[in-house]
């Protein structure tokens, strides 16, 4: 009974850390997603399961970040079905997802350029704030035992991406990988269990890719955070996906682990050229 | 150090760094031990938690097989748990033995064989790798214990074992053999070997130094003696485990005064820590005081008008007083009012923003200071002061006593010391610190160790008048000029790192017929000083080899030829030709020694082309060379490189000249 016991509990821990990918928890189907005129996606079906890494990759304007925009609720396509844990979700907006443990970075770094890293960390807390705007004015009563909670968690992340250095510096003093870091952070403050990552090492040098790249496979692995992942990098993306979806003109041209999709004469085509 | 009688009995049986702690665990249990930045707060663990932690790891290695004479390997940065599995290791009486954190795989390797490393107490992901990549070379590793589990949840091998499950082993088998560890503490005695310290190298394989109890007991009082050390102290820990000056101001003197040590939240953070800190006892190399001093001119240049005239005004006051003030001599009432207002105004504020605002002891070592950087800190009221000694002697030869403070002196011989010279000016010691031996290898214990007991330093040096110690040079690097005037190239290579523009100097001259140099810029000062006045780099190989960079290093050239000039000793080996070389000389390279000395004769090897070049007269030379990224990665990088005269000065001229 006892042992029983000790090796269910120790089988949850491993379900709930381990790089262990699990059910589909997102599934989008026939998206199609048009701007007026412009057409955006286009009838694009995948899914995301738990705990894996997916990343989508294609060449500029194929309609990568409109496909995270649509994950997170900020677009709403015009036709398809997104089911997320099993429900259908319609005209979900942001915060909305936010609540709902989906967290998201920027292509272009969407931080707060005068506050600290501390502060900017602290505000991807925002959702999990219970109290009103005036206890934490007055920082009087449980508004301080939950301020306190939420630097803890804050901490953790800090200590965890390594920024120690820089936390109380402003964020707009900061080189721009550091910046992306800082994004990060502040999308992980949020304990989300889908991480949407739009081009998170965009403009970096290899040392700072390599850096982003151990914290990506780490929170993947530490916390079991489910990642969708844009990336221009096809090292990056070979090395650290589970399995990868390729757009073009917003259309869906593959669909596999990354070794499929490096021989698939299509993609080869359309993204990673053809000179081979 | 004790007043009392009962202390004074008791004292007599502290011969042992485990006795000292269960001391202090008893004395002054809610004392302050240590302290480590965590999640942003000092979290604070008292003489008597820390003794309880060690307990548990002590009673964990003892329950895993850990024998008395085993030797435990410890590698990572300055964090508490391994701290205490230091002194857990030595009350089974086993040796610890420090590993220098940020050494490459291979390097461990050789440390690790050659000290029979059965088990290991590593810091980190990163050291665990280091571990598992060089097991082929060390079959008998058979124990890994990390302390942070961070990213290694699913490494399965099976030496592996996470530092917590270690000490919670550790306090199941102290309850059910609860006088195991005090019968093991019983069994040590003063004169076991405490530590074994490698040292870094800079000819040959390193040797490791084995000190006892005694001999760090020993030196960590003198010292006390000597600055009064109490258990109030607070003192910063950020220099690597690995080097005899941390383990001496660390471990041997916190153990010894029961002060309390401060572990920095990362490598990055040292210098908020030690603003938050605020130590009143501290440790660091030249260059550390150097980056420091750097750092404020660089961001007073960009201060306002008014704020940089005050500063440049009351610098000036302390320059001609404050030093004075410090030791106690008499200064006129003008000049006090003046300095208490500059004190106010300026020295204050920027003690507080350097953490130095507490501090009533400070040591440089390890290196020359320069004189202007060694006045500056002495003038604002920070009582920095000189050591001198190494591995081999628990870094405690010579210590500068209060009110008798020179720049080119390391001071007196400290208590318990005897300090001799030998014909040729090589510096003999002999005293209680001495090593009780190199590990395995009798023939360099007695190469180094006379037949009168004296330790053979290897220095060259020489007793001034008050008889304070100076050191010239390594007594093997003293050569001479084909003419037959000295040339002793470390003194020479400190008086060209004086300026704040130089970071490096290698000079060569031994059996030439002149002296020759390369050079190291130092980038953030020479970078800074480009900006102002316009000059466009990409980075350290262009800056280097631009000829405005160039007209200034002659200039500090040029400033030490006359300076050596001045010296009938040496005027003789003033600098001809120079360089600046393509890339900074690197530790990975193995340019450096992990302590950032220069490795000489490595150097003058890979770098052949360019020595053949700079006494041939050539005007520029082509290298390409090799080198090593943190990660073990090659890469390639090559210059042009041009090869400048300096003016030299006859001995007579330099007085105008200078």
């Amino acid at each position: 009974m006892m042992m029983n016991d000790i090796a269910q509990a120790a089988h949850a821990q491993e379900q709930a850390n381990g790089r262990r990918v699990g059910d589909v928890i997102l599934d989008l189907q026939n998206i199609s997603l048009s701007f007026g005129g412009v057409k955006a996606l286009t009838n694009i079906s995948f899914n995301v399961r738990e705990h894996e890494i997916r990343s989508i990759i294609g060449p500029n304007g194929a309609g990568k970040s409109s496909m995270l925009n649509v994950m997170n609720g900020v677009y709403h396509p015009q036709e398809g079905r997104i089911m997320f844990r099993g429900e259908e979700r319609r005209k979900m907006d942001p915060h909305v997802a936010a609540a709902q443990g989906i967290a998201r970075t920027f292509q272009n770094i969407a931080l707060f350029k005068g506050m600290s890293v501390l502060d900017n960390i602290m505000t991807g807390r925002n959702l999990k704030m219970k109290c009103n705007m005036l206890q934490h004015a007055l920082f009087w009563g449980r508004a301080q035992e939950e301020e306190i909670e939420h630097r803890m968690k804050v901490e953790e992340v800090i200590e965890f991406l390594e920024i120690q250095s820089i936390r109380k510096t402003p964020v707009g003093r900061l080189p721009y990988g550091l910046q992306k870091r800082v994004e990060l952070g502040r999308a992980l403050a949020a304990e989300p269990s889908l991480l949407l990552l739009d081009e998170p090492m965009a403009g970096m040098n290899v040392e700072e890719k390599q850096d982003m790249c151990r914290f990506i496979l780490d929170v993947n692995d530490q916390f079991g955070t489910t990642i969708v992942l844009i990336e221009h990098d096809m090292g990056v993306v070979m090395d650290i996906s589970d399995r990868v979806v390729v757009l073009d003109y917003g259309k869906k041209i593959g669909d596999g682990a990354p070794d499929e999709v490096k021989n698939n004469p299509e993609v080869i085509a359309a993204y990673l050229g053809t000179s081979h | 150090m004790s007043d009392s009688n009962g202390q004074a009995v008791h004292a007599a049986a502290l011969d042992t760094f485990p006795r000292l702690l269960m001391h202090h665990a008893a004395v002054r249990p809610n004392r302050p031990a240590m302290r480590e930045k965590e999640y942003g707060i000092w979290q604070t663990y008292t003489w008597a938690e820390v003794a309880q932690n060690v307990r548990a790891i002590a009673c964990g290695l003892a329950e895993l097989g850990f024998k008395r004479g085993d030797r435990l390997a410890i590698i990572g940065d300055n964090r508490p748990r391994l701290y205490w599995s230091v002194a857990a290791c030595q009350c089974l009486g086993g040796i610890p033995v420090m590993l220098y954190q940020d050494a490459v795989a291979q390097e461990m390797a050789y440390v690790l064989q050659d000290a029979e490393i059965r088990f290991a107490v590593v810091e980190d992901q990163e050291q665990v790798d280091k571990m598992l990549e060089i097991l082929p070379d060390v079959p008998f590793l058979a124990h890994v214990i990390y302390d942070d589990p961070r990213g290694l949840r699913h490494y399965t091998q099976s030496l592996l074992m996470g530092l917590d499950s270690l000490q919670e082993a550790g306090r199941i088998h102290d309850r059910n053999h609860t006088d195991f560890l005090d019968a093991e503490i019983d069994k040590g005695a003063g004169d076991d070997i405490s530590v074994m310290l490698y040292t870094s190298g800079t000819t040959g394989k390193p040797k490791g130094v084995c000190q006892t109890h005694g001999a760090f007991i020993a030196a960590a009082q003198g010292a006390m003696q000597v600055d009064g050390l109490t258990d109030g102290e607070d003192i910063l820990s950020y220099l690597p485990m690995a080097w005899v000056g941390d383990h001496l101001f660390s471990f041997a003197q916190a153990m010894v005064a029961g002060f309390t040590i401060n572990c920095p939240e990362s490598g990055e953070t040292v210098m908020t820590d030690l603003r938050e800190i605020g130590p009143t006892y501290y440790f660091a190399p030249p260059r550390v005081f150097e980056n420091l001093l750097t750092q404020v001119m660089i961001r007073m240049e960009d201060a306002t008008a008014l704020k940089r005239k005050l500063f440049h005004h009351f610098l000036g006051v302390a320059q001609r007083c404050g030093a004075d003030i410090l030791d106690g001599k008499p200064v006129s009432t003008g000049d006090r009012l003046q300095y208490w207002l500059g004190n106010l105004l300026v020295f204050g504020p920027l003690k507080n923003v350097l953490g130095m605002s507490r501090i009533r002891v400070a040591y440089t070592a390890g290196a020359a200071i320069g004189p202007d950087l060694f006045r500056f800190y002495r003038s604002i009221g920070v009582n920095l002061k000189q050591f001198y000694g190494q591995t081999e002697t628990c870094a405690y030869v010579c210590l500068q006593p209060d009110g008798q403070i020179k720049f080119d002196s390391v001071g007196k011989p400290a208590p318990f010391v005897e300090v001799k010279l030998a014909h040729n000016g090589e510096i003999l010691v002999k005293g209680p610190m001495l090593l009780k031996a190199y590990y395995k290898r009798p023939d360099a214990t007695a190469e180094s160790i006379n037949a009168d007991g004296y330790f053979m330093t290897g220095d060259a040096g020489f007793f001034d008048a008050e008889g304070h110690l100076k050191i010239i040079d390594r007594a093997k690097d003293v050569g001479k000029l084909t003419d037959g005037s000295m040339f002793a190239p470390n003194y020479i290579e400190n008086k060209l790192k004086f300026f704040q523009h130089i970071k490096e100097a290698v000079t060569f001259g031994s059996g030439r017929d002149y002296v020759t140099a390369f050079i190291n810029i130092d980038l953030e000062a020479v970078g800074n000083w480009a900006e102002r006045q316009g000059m466009a780099y990409s980075g350290y190989t262009d800056l280097a080899s631009q000829s405005k960079v160039y007209d200034l290093i002659r200039d500090c050239v040029e400033k030490v030829n006359a300076d050596l000039a001045a010296d009938p000793k040496m005027s003789g080996s003033q600098i001809k030709r120079f360089l600046i070389l393509h890339k900074e000389l690197d530790a990975d390279d193995g340019e450096l020694t992990r302590t950032r000395k220069v490795r000489r004769n490595f150097v003058a090897e890979r770098y052949a082309v360019l020595i053949d070049a700079l006494f041939s007269g050539r005007k520029i030379q082509h290298i390409e060379t090799v080198v090593k990224y943190e990660d073990g990665r090659e890469g390639r990088v090559s210059a042009d490189l041009r090869i400048e005269e300096a003016k030299t000065f006859a001995p007579q001229a330099a007085k105008r000249a200078a």
